[in-house]
């Protein structure tokens, strides 16, 4: 079996060609393993080798951003590499946005696997760890025997194109998306054992950090009802008899879009509710209970609001993505603002 | 009050002419059982069918799991409310069939039942993959309403575990446990040096399909309130809903509580449990508020030092979930929830609807948007001619082979909410 081919990235420092004094090196191209990269080839075993070592400085690289990448990527592109490896940058600053940046633009430029290493509260950490895998490491070199076998083991993964597992198994830094694992235990013991080290005041660690919840301020106040133009949006899952755009019962993966021009109201021969998670029998005797056309074409019999839009939009709201719910929500609020709809009624289920 | 368990392992299922527990196997009469099925009027038809772990075999629309139990000692009977007067239970001595649980199937109710297979890569997520299964399957009269039809399967498949259970009464347990809680002057005096801890278990009750019983009450009826942790292990709490079958809280949930199991095996070493607090999940904002507000009371006037929340169904339970956290962790009462999650099925979309600073330590059961494949398996029990429609399921979702492609919402269990799994997600 031929090994894969690996390009090393690493600075002045790791390539003992020098400390801060030496940060202002260009890029250089040297044959084989460097420093850390002996390591590597170690742990690669015959999977893979080191075929070539970047080293430059820095301070060159954070100075030239732009010309550094360039050099750099060149250099890459002509090892024909199977996986490229930067850092570990453990807690150094610069070096880690250096090894974070390159590694993206290797990844997302040349579409080559690539994968680096650093500690969490590295700044290059939080700039790039959505962007590519950045494996969690200590904060100082003295980490280095226990970054190099999970670095190279998901590097590998990715060279060879199999299943990454989740932030806990493979040791990247979480990147905000959910992979599904086996514990070893239960989830009823892990609360306790949690429980217990939060009443112990020791460190623990949430399954989940709480994202940062998104509030929307509600829109001005309509001075004149009688004259504004209402539409509805409903999460309520209501749609024409036979679901005809077969909307998923639960995580819906799209909305629909229906003409209510001269309906005024929707009964049990013509509507229905495609929403699973409730018993759906009021809602299709009668979908203006949950679609209130009825009280709205009342309404506007009435003078009291100016019209109700001719189209409604609808989805199911259960178990479905909040991304897919904010995509809706764009697409819907576009439309309704270019027909000049002055405001929306949100009902659920 | 204190409870013994005493465990009567069984290790097969099999029909007979007569129903009895010997050496080990449950042998089932089903024409008897049967019988006592269709004195409900709501329902047409029943049956019985038997699977083990490792059959070729997929069990769907699963609406219930509940395990055979038989109070043998002490005061009352399972499932009071239902199977036996409303007399307080959770003392004296219950017997236990281990191995073998009853499932309830049939044509579907509402959207949200799940799939339990016995084999192949479903089976990992479930964890009824690893009992024997008796499973009914009804058959509902025309013309009646979900709600008529939901009530009537539930009730079947407790009475069914009740008879079953009911063999087990002059038989000697292969294992006896015991569980005990104190007086809260007791339990300070013993323990003083113990952290006091409780657990509050949510209990769905959105309505229209979505509700739990509590000695027969419906919880949305209910204010908060306690419950102690081994009254659940008599069948004090029972599951009467349709919520996606992942995180649905069966009875056999409520039954073997995995919080209340591992609060029992830390209590007295790590921390003094102190008891359970009951309270709902209605959907209205002021119930949410009222019931989270009391309990907080609760817990505070308990001198609860932590706390560990467990949940069932997601979306709107989200927002009762983090007011009881948020209320705990103001009266500093360290607190861990449990939950699952809906990240969409990249991963990528923030998990759940609602979400405090507070709740800094959390446990969950996974991603239920995960794709999952299930291969074709050789029997059915039941129809998976509703695979498309259910929760988790879409359009295509039964392919023409008979395998399944959906997501994991659609089988039973397999993120619940009150920690019974090994599946995370980070």
């Amino acid at each position: 079996m031929t090994k894969l081919r690996v390009v090393h990235y690493i600075n002045q420092f790791f390539a003992q060609v020098g400390g801060e004094e030496m940060a202002h090196i260009e890029p250089e191209k040297r044959e084989g393993a460097v420093g850390p990269g002996l390591a590597f080839n170690t742990e690669f075993g015959e999977q893979a080798e080191i075929v070539a070592t970047i080293v430059c400085g820095d301070s060159y690289f954070g100075e030239n951003m732009d010309k550094a990448k360039e050099t750099v990527l060149n250099m890459v592109k002509e090892e024909k590499p199977d996986l490229f490896i930067a850092g570990p940058a453990f807690n150094a600053g610069r070096y880690g946005v250096a090894c974070a940046t390159i590694t993206a633009a290797v990844k997302e430029e040349l579409g080559i696997p690539a994968i680096t290493g650093m500690y969490e509260e590295n700044p290059g950490a939080d700039m790039f760890k959505d962007k590519v895998y950045i494996i969690a490491t200590r904060d100082s070199a003295a980490g280095m025997r226990k970054a190099v076998p999970p670095m190279a083991k998901l590097g590998l993964k990715l060279a060879k194109g199999e299943a990454v597992g989740s932030s806990a198994e493979e040791g990247y830094l979480p990147n905000g998306i959910r992979v599904n694992f086996f514990e070893e235990k239960r989830g009823a013991l892990r609360a306790v054992e949690m429980l217990n080290k939060k009443l112990a005041g020791k460190a623990y660690t949430t399954e989940y950090p709480m994202p940062s919840f998104d509030r929307v301020e509600p829109g001005a106040a309509i001075k004149e009802m009688s004259k504004a133009t209402i539409a509805l949006v409903t999460s309520g899952g209501i749609v024409p008899k036979g679901n005809p755009d077969h909307i998923e019962s639960s995580n819906a993966s799209k909305f629909g879009e229906y003409n209510i021009a001269g309906v005024t109201d929707l009964d049990a021969d013509t509507y229905e509710t495609a929403h699973g998670g409730y018993d759906p029998v009021y809602a299709n005797e009668d979908s203006d209970r949950v679609l209130p056309v009825d009280v709205l074409r009342k309404l506007e019999a009435d003078g009291k609001i100016g019209k109700l839009y001719d189209h409604f939009y609808t989805t199911v709201g259960n178990g479905t993505a909040v991304a897919s719910a904010k995509k809706f929500g764009e697409e819907i609020g576009k439309k309704l603002k270019a027909d000049g709809v002055d405001a929306v009624i949100l009902t659920s289920t | 009050m204190k409870l013994q368990l005493g465990y009567i392992d069984i290790s097969g299922v099999e029909f007979a002419d007569k129903s009895e527990i010997k050496n080990g196997i449950l042998y089932v009469n089903e024409k008897e059982i049967v019988a006592e099925v269709l004195q409900d009027e709501h329902l047409k038809a029943a049956r019985l069918e038997i699977t083990k772990p490792g059959e070729s075999c997929r069990i769907t629309p699963v609406k219930d799991v509940i395990q055979p139990r038989c109070k043998v000692e002490g005061p009352g009977g399972v499932f009071p409310g239902w199977m036996h007067k409303v007399d307080t239970v959770g003392s004296g001595k219950t017997h236990v069939l281990r191995g073998v649980n009853v499932v309830t199937a049939g044509k579907i109710v509402g959207f949200q039942e799940g799939i339990i297979d016995m084999t192949g890569p479903g089976a990992d997520y479930t964890p009824f993959s690893q009992f024997n299964n008796l499973v009914l399957v009804v058959e509902p009269k025309e013309g009646i309403h979900p709600h008529q039809y939901e009530k009537a399967a539930r009730l079947a498949g407790l009475k069914v575990a009740t008879m079953l259970g009911e063999l087990s009464r002059e038989l000697k347990a292969d294992e006896t446990e015991e569980f005990e809680t104190l007086g809260i002057k007791e339990g300070i005096e013993k323990y003083p040096d113990l952290p006091r801890v409780g657990y509050v278990m949510m209990l769905q009750s959105q309505g229209l399909l979505h509700d739990t019983y509590v000695y027969g009450v419906d919880m949305k009826q209910s204010l908060t309130t306690m419950i102690m942790p081994t009254e659940t292990m008599d069948g004090a709490i029972i599951s009467g809903n349709c919520v996606s079958a992942c995180d649905k809280n069966t009875t056999f949930h409520h039954l073997n509580n995995p919080v209340i199991a591992e609060l029992f095996k830390e209590h007295g070493k790590t921390l003094n449990f102190v008891g359970v607090i009951i309270t709902n999940e209605n959907v209205y904002l002021a119930d949410k508020m009222r019931s989270s507000d009391w309990t907080a009371k609760l817990a505070e006037f308990l001198q609860l030092d932590g706390a560990i929340v467990s949940q069932e169904g997601f979306g709107n339970p989200d927002t009762d979930l983090i007011m009881n956290c948020k209320k705990l962790e103001e009266r500093g009462i360290k607190t861990v929830i449990i939950t699952d999650e809906y990240a969409g099925q990249d991963g990528k979309s923030q998990s759940l609807a609602d979400a405090d600073a507070a709740a800094d330590a959390v446990v969950t059961g996974g991603n239920a948007n995960m794709v999952v494949k299930l291969p074709a398996l050789e029997r059915v029990i039941g129809s998976t001619e509703f695979v498309n429609v259910i929760a988790g399921g879409h359009d295509g979702s039964l392919q023409a082979d008979g395998s399944i492609e959906g997501e994991l919402q659609m089988i039973t269990g397999a993120t619940n909410e009150m920690g019974f799994n090994k599946l995370s997600a980070r």
